[in-house]
């Protein structure tokens, strides 16, 4: 089911089957074009398939942007050892709802994807981790593989070729830290989030100690299309240094807000005002976080020009990130929204490193008495302070994940944090809203 | 202790998923199923599921005390989960929560004395496109104002 109308400015490449009847189903899938991809890849060297990623300039959509054609290559394809592919569909980063429609208008798609890792790095089984609130994408996607199964395109020798292949669906439980690559493993295998060290990295030591594939929902879903059209026509869809399209999910202060594929180098205004038909009430743009809470903030002066790509939001020190984009009205307290943030990232953290666990503790403390009046000068820096000292000293990147909003919120909004120094809650409060609550104080 | 037949079928598919030897990797999807079932993690289910996946009721402990979706005490038989994160709050997800909690006359992961209502402030929860969302046990609804929840509210609670 589609939750909003798709736009005339998207590229569709993987949301093409979204809207058919039945686009969750394997006869749908199969009737366009579906498991092309893999019978082509089945007739290539596994070379050759790294090769064809590596040119379609694919980079991971789970928010790194590592460039996914080289992590396939690093899986030492000769070791005696089994190799796993796993998809990480834990989907947790706040602005992000682009693999819930993946997976439920065509998971059958990123089976596909799935198989092609496979066969290039010679794996025979694979997991999909979908985060525990997720239940019925769990149900879509075993009804899918046990469609995949009935028709021979999972199992045994598959469709002739010789290739066997497994593929299981696996529940998480709640736990942001598990879309971590190396917490969600550890999740996998009956434990606690709680991220290993690296190196090794799971290419070579992954699910039960063994080489792995792990990806983002969104980069096995772009394989069928890599395969069946070459990398070259993939990579033409984006921009130089990163091809084809990104999921993006617009929210916040958006009149049109949902999930749409747009090419890589999209540009932001053009989102925003056409895509996302502008700001509600007549309001104007303050600021915009372009690819999930963790990325810093750009205020709207920096918003111009940009374009939806890793370079142009890298010259703007920030990220492109899952594609979730957050889009602020010139009402938002800028004070409330990184209160906000941070108390996700302080719930989320899972206490194994001191500086992520005290340092997102300390900003939610601080943040939550500042929001309502109680703040002080000092509270300013030491706030930004706070963030810098997490800012990679962390053993995983939630601590950045932390650090980084908190960093250029400070920076970016200092007025709007000390126009909170009167003394009385939140002067920013939206008119029409009558009263604050403070609710978000627990 | 017994299951269903549906639980005790998932259980025996979720074993044979994971490489020989592997069976502790049923763990957390085992924990959720069964508390779905069950309604709570009761010392009793922790420790059948402990045997079952051949670990120590310790160590289903340790496990399950950092999921946020299981959870020790029972909750209410609609279990209503209101998302107040970033872009949720830009909708009025948290005025949302007020109005919840007011409407209910409960707070954070607190029951209803009947039983049939609890309430949990979530994070996001992925569907920050059609904010403010929520969840009523695992089904999503979209675009959620005072109005609709209390609609929503009223028609469960006649549904008994
Ligand atoms: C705290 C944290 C949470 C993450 N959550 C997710 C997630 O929910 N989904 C995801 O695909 N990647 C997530 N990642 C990134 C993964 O660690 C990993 O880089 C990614 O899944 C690799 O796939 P890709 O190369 O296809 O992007 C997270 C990273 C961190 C540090
Ligand atoms: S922020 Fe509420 S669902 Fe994502």
């Amino acid at each position: 089911m589609l939750y909003n109308e798709p736009s005339p400015l998207e590229t569709k490449v993987l949301s093409r089957r979204f809207g058919a009847p039945n686009s969750a189903s394997i006869d749908t899938y199969l009737a366009d074009q579906g498991y092309q991809a893999f019978r082509k890849a089945a007739g290539m060297k596994p070379e050759e398939i790294i090769e064809q990623v590596k040119i379609s300039n694919l980079r991971g959509r789970g928010g790194a942007g590592f460039p996914t054609g080289m992590k396939w290559s690093f899986v030492p394809r000769t070791s005696p050892k089994p190799k796993y592919i796993v998809v990480n569909g834990d989907e947790s980063e706040p602005g992000t709802c682009k693999d819930r429609v993946l997976i439920e208008n065509d998971p059958h798609q990123l089976i596909e994807g799935v198989l092609i890792a496979g066969l290039a790095v010679d794996a025979h089984a694979g997991y999909v981790y979908i985060r525990g609130e997720y239940r019925y994408l769990i149900e879509v996607m075993e009804k899918a593989i046990g469609e995949a199964y009935a028709k021979g395109w999972l199992g045994k020798n598959i469709q002739g070729t010789g290739f066997d292949f497994d593929l299981y669906a696996h529940s998480g439980a709640g736990a942001y830290e598990c879309g971590e690559e190396s917490a969600l493993l550890e999740s996998l295998e009956g434990k606690r989030g709680i991220p290993r060290i690296r190196p090794p990295f799971p290419a070579v030591v992954g699910a039960f100690q063994c080489p792995t594939v792990l990806n983002n929902v969104e980069t096995y879903c772009a394989v069928p299309a890599i395969i069946r059209d070459g990398g070259a026509a993939f990579a033409a869809l984006g921009v130089p240094k990163a091809g084809g399209t990104k999921m993006t999910c617009l929210t916040g202060n958006i009149n049109k807000p949902g999930v749409y594929e747009l090419r890589l180098g999209f540009p932001v205004a053009q989102m925003i005002e056409e895509v996302g038909g502008g700001i509600p009430r007549g309001r104007r743009l303050k600021a915009m976080i372009p690819g999930g809470s963790s990325c810093p903030v750009l205020t709207a002066k920096e918003c111009e020009g940009a374009t939806m790509d890793y370079d142009s939001m890298s010259a703007r020190k920030t990220m492109l990130g899952s594609g979730g984009v957050i889009v602020m009205d010139d009402q938002t307290c800028m004070v409330k929204a990184l209160m906000r943030i941070i108390r996700f990232y302080a719930h989320e953290s899972c206490g194994w490193c001191i500086p992520c666990r005290e340092g997102t503790t300390w900003l939610r403390k601080i943040l939550v008495r500042f929001h309502e009046g109680g703040g002080t000068r000092s509270d300013i820096d030491l706030i930004g302070d706070i963030g810098k000292n997490m800012l990679g000293r962390t053993f995983c990147p939630l601590g950045d994940a932390a650090a980084m909003p908190t960093i250029s919120f400070v920076e970016k909004f200092r007025e709007e944090f000390e126009d909170h120094l009167a003394g009385k809650p939140c002067p920013y409060e939206h008119a029409d809203h009558g009263i604050e609550v403070l609710s978000l104080s627990r | 202790m017994t299951f269903s037949p549906q639980l005790e079928a998932r259980f025996e598919k979720l074993l044979k998923s994971y490489p020989p030897g592997r069976q502790r990797s049923a763990l957390v999807p085992m924990l959720l199923y069964a508390q779905d079932e069950v309604g709570s993690m009761t010392d009793e289910l922790i420790d059948e599921v402990a045997q079952r996946v051949g670990v120590t009721p310790l160590q289903v402990n340790e496990v399950l005390s950092y999921y946020s979706m299981l959870h020790r005490k029972p909750m209410g038989k609609y279990h209503v989960q209101i998302c107040t994160n970033i872009s949720c709050l830009l909708n009025d997800g948290d005025k949302l929560w007020e109005h919840a909690c007011k409407r209910l006359g409960i707070g954070n992961k607190e029951v209803t004395p009947d039983g049939q209502v609890s309430l949990e402030e979530v994070e996001c929860m992925g569907a920050c496109s059609w904010a403010p969302a929520i969840q009523v046990n695992y089904d999503f609804h979209h675009f959620i104002t005072p109005e609709k929840l209390d609609q929503l509210l009223d028609s469960l609670t006649k549904k008994q």
